[in-house]
């Protein structure tokens, strides 16, 4: 136990220091600002249901398809050392086909709202499979590779509803995006939950997690030991495909609307911030999912305590952007380096005064 | 040289096109047959109320109520140019035009005067000199947010803390929908939470509405200036457990009357919806048939607003734009 207590202090947290230590001051930040910023309430929505709401809610709820995103990416990241930049423009593409989907169906039930998903779904993993035959086969960058999908992607979501930005309202598709009757809790946040529970199921009982970092760290070493280098490539894109496919899902069922132009517009960029945040190589190799995930929470969070320092949502990407460049240069290489010696100097010179004592 | 070959042949396929889908939908009678009209519109698929505008076009021109009618759509202004000239070779009696952009179109409509085509503009006006057409029959959008802002006051709140969510900054309908609300924040009666554009977008409304409950602060009206942000708007309330509509803490109000924000009024979820009508083509074969030429060059459509308590689904079906 102390061991473990002395190893927290020692950067024992490894990659996870960053993030946390982000959220850790953005919660004493908040507190010092304003002590209720974290209370929340019960409240009684439009639909008589009992939910909880406030602050927090707003950063866990809000920062679901973000975390649902980076958890794809970081895959994608480890295996093939870049990013996927089309995500935003294949959640449009998935949305479309989801909202098309129940918009073709009579009626809107149950059994036609999962049928969507998985046309949704299937639709996101070929396109995640585009991304991957260009990525492993074709050997392509994988920004270059996915640039083609970011530019067209929002054209093909165009096509797929004529252009126009339908709606869909249904008591089920409401649920999806908001509260299901008598749960209190949003239900993206539970779907987040659910997709990190089955991504952990996934890593504890198949190699997969072990696989792609061998092939991110060295893809020809890899292949050496009889890793299919281009299928563990290929699989980490289809992967982000469903994460992709989710998270245009509770996008499109928050609004009830499909708008193509902007479904979760420049989320790409957000995604690949919560991954670095994470303390996850963009260069691919060792990766931490939960890094990603709390990456996620850290940008929502930043981008809520701004709201309720009553910046506008239209400044909120200016101040964003200090503090993610203290956050990025903090963790940095050449930071940890620097702080690492100074940490080895302190202990060194406190060792040197405990002997000094010892001997008086 | 080439080139220019190409774009005559190009030009010219396009007019002998045109000329044979005439000719086909009719038998072309000169004397005493159906009055020719040419419609240059954006497409349908542009927007809900594009929808209903060609819908309500093709009622109206129809071959029961003796007109012939051609169409070109696009959201392109050169390419409504050139359709505009192509009706103008074919000789229609009527040119109708919807412009995708204010400027370009002295020439045409310069043309289309010689050729004794008589011209009107519907829903949009074009930058030219008012004697190349005959009337434009718009919608007067500034009255739009009069109407909405007087049925506000009317509701008798005690206190008026307005969010006031913007389309795209320097459009027609924005200018003229946020007039008559910022006079109220001007004389005091109003206070005035957020004013912020979201340029028609959903999304973008539902981060302001999101925003201002993060930062704590009252508010008891959310005026959007189309149906999409009122939606947008509503869904940051839901999410954070605030009730609004007939029953509820916030006032909503949009714009457009969409059907889907009309049955939004009708279970009580919003408050009000301004009519933004799209309905120009009778007022336009009122004119033609009655041979008289306009008493004003600006002809505004009436329109209206509705209130969630007294809407009926008679007026969603009848005034209710999209399905």
């Amino acid at each position: 136990m102390k061991q473990k207590f002395k190893n927290l202090f020692s950067g024992g947290l490894g990659q996870l220091t960053i993030p946390l230590i982000a959220i850790l001051l953005l919660v004493i930040f908040n507190l010092i600002r304003d002590p209720s910023f974290f209370s929340i309430g019960i409240m009684h929505n439009n639909d008589g249901n009992v939910v909880l709401a406030g602050n927090l809610i707003s950063i866990i709820n809000g920062a679901s398809e973000l975390a649902i995103l980076a958890m794809g990416m970081t895959l994608v990241t480890a295996a093939c050392g870049g990013q996927d930049i089309s995500v935003g423009a294949a959640a449009a593409i998935a949305g479309s086909v989801f909202v098309k989907v129940l918009k073709s169906t009579s009626e809107i039930t149950g059994l036609t709202v999962v049928l969507a998903f998985l046309c949704a779904c299937i639709v996101a993993m070929l396109f995640g499979a585009f991304n991957g035959t260009l990525v492993a086969i074709f050997k392509i960058q994988p920004m270059i590779a996915t640039l083609i999908l970011y530019t067209c992607g929002r054209s093909i979501a165009y096509w797929i509803n004529g252009g126009a930005t339908p709606t869909v309202s249904s008591p089920i598709i409401t649920a999806l995006g908001g509260f299901i009757p008598g749960i209190p809790v949003p239900t993206p946040v539970i779907i987040v939950l659910v997709a990190g529970i089955v991504l952990k199921l996934v890593f504890r009982f198949t190699s997969l997690q072990l696989f792609t970092q061998s092939v991110g760290i060295n893809g020809s070493a890899a292949h050496l030991n009889g890793i299919n280098e281009k299928f563990i490539k290929m699989l980490s894109f289809v992967i982000l495909g469903v994460c992709v496919a989710i998270a245009g899902s509770i996008g499109v069922s928050r609004l009830g609307l499909i708008n193509h132009e902007t479904l979760l517009i420049d989320i790409e960029m957000d995604t690949i911030l919560a991954v670095a945040i994470g303390g996850n190589s963009l260069g691919g190799g060792k990766f931490k999912i939960s890094g990603s995930i709390i990456g996620a929470y850290v940008i929502q969070m930043l981008t809520i305590t701004l709201y309720a320092m009553k910046v506008s949502s239209t400044d909120v990407k200016a101040y964003k952007a200090i503090v993610i460049v203290l956050l990025v240069v903090i963790g940095s290489p050449v930071v940890k380096k620097k702080v690492d010696k100074l940490m080895m100097r302190i202990r060194k010179s406190k060792d040197r005064n405990t002997v000094k004592g010892a001997q008086s | 040289m080439k080139k220019r070959a190409l774009a005559t042949l190009l030009a010219l396929v396009l007019v002998m096109s045109l000329a044979f889908t005439g000719c086909s939908s009719s038998d072309g009678k000169k004397s005493d047959g159906p009055i020719k009209v040419g419609v240059v519109n954006n497409p349908p698929s542009e927007s809900g109320y594009r929808e209903a505008n060609v819908k309500d076009m093709e009622a109206v021109f129809s071959k029961a109520n003796g007109y012939e009618l051609k169409t070109a759509y696009s959201l392109k202004n050169d390419e409504q140019l050139q359709a505009a000239q192509g009706f103008i070779t074919e000789g229609v009696d009527y040119l109708l035009i919807s412009a995708a952009e204010t400027t370009g179109w002295d020439e045409v409509l310069k043309k289309a005067k010689e050729a004794g085509i008589k011209v009107y503009l519907f829903d949009r006006m074009i930058n030219v000199d008012e004697s190349l057409y005959e009337a434009a029959v718009v919608s007067d959008m500034a009255k739009e947010g009069e109407t909405a802002v007087n049925w506000l006051l009317g509701q008798k709140l005690d206190v008026y803390n307005v969010i006031h969510i913007q389309g795209a900054m320097g459009s027609d309908a924005q200018i003229g929908r946020t007039g008559a609300l910022d006079a109220q924040f001007a004389s005091g009666k109003m206070n005035k939470v957020v004013q912020q554009t979201a340029t028609w977008d959903e999304a973008e409304a539902k981060k302001i509405v999101g925003s201002v409950i993060n930062s704590g602060e009252d508010f008891n009206v959310i005026y959007a200036e189309n149906d999409g942000m009122a939606k947008g708007a509503v869904a940051a309330l839901d999410e954070n457990g605030i009730t609004h509509g007939t029953n509820g803490k916030v006032i909503v109000m949009g714009f457009d009357c969409n059907k889907w924000a009309l049955r939004e009024l009708l279970s009580g979820a919003w408050n009000y919806d301004g009519q933004c009508s799209p309905f120009q083509a009778q007022i336009i074969s009122d004119l033609i048939k009655s041979g008289k030429a306009p008493s004003s060059k600006i002809i505004i459509n009436e329109e209206k607003g509705f209130d969630a308590k007294d809407l009926k689904q008679s007026d969603i079906d009848t005034y209710g734009l999209g399905e």
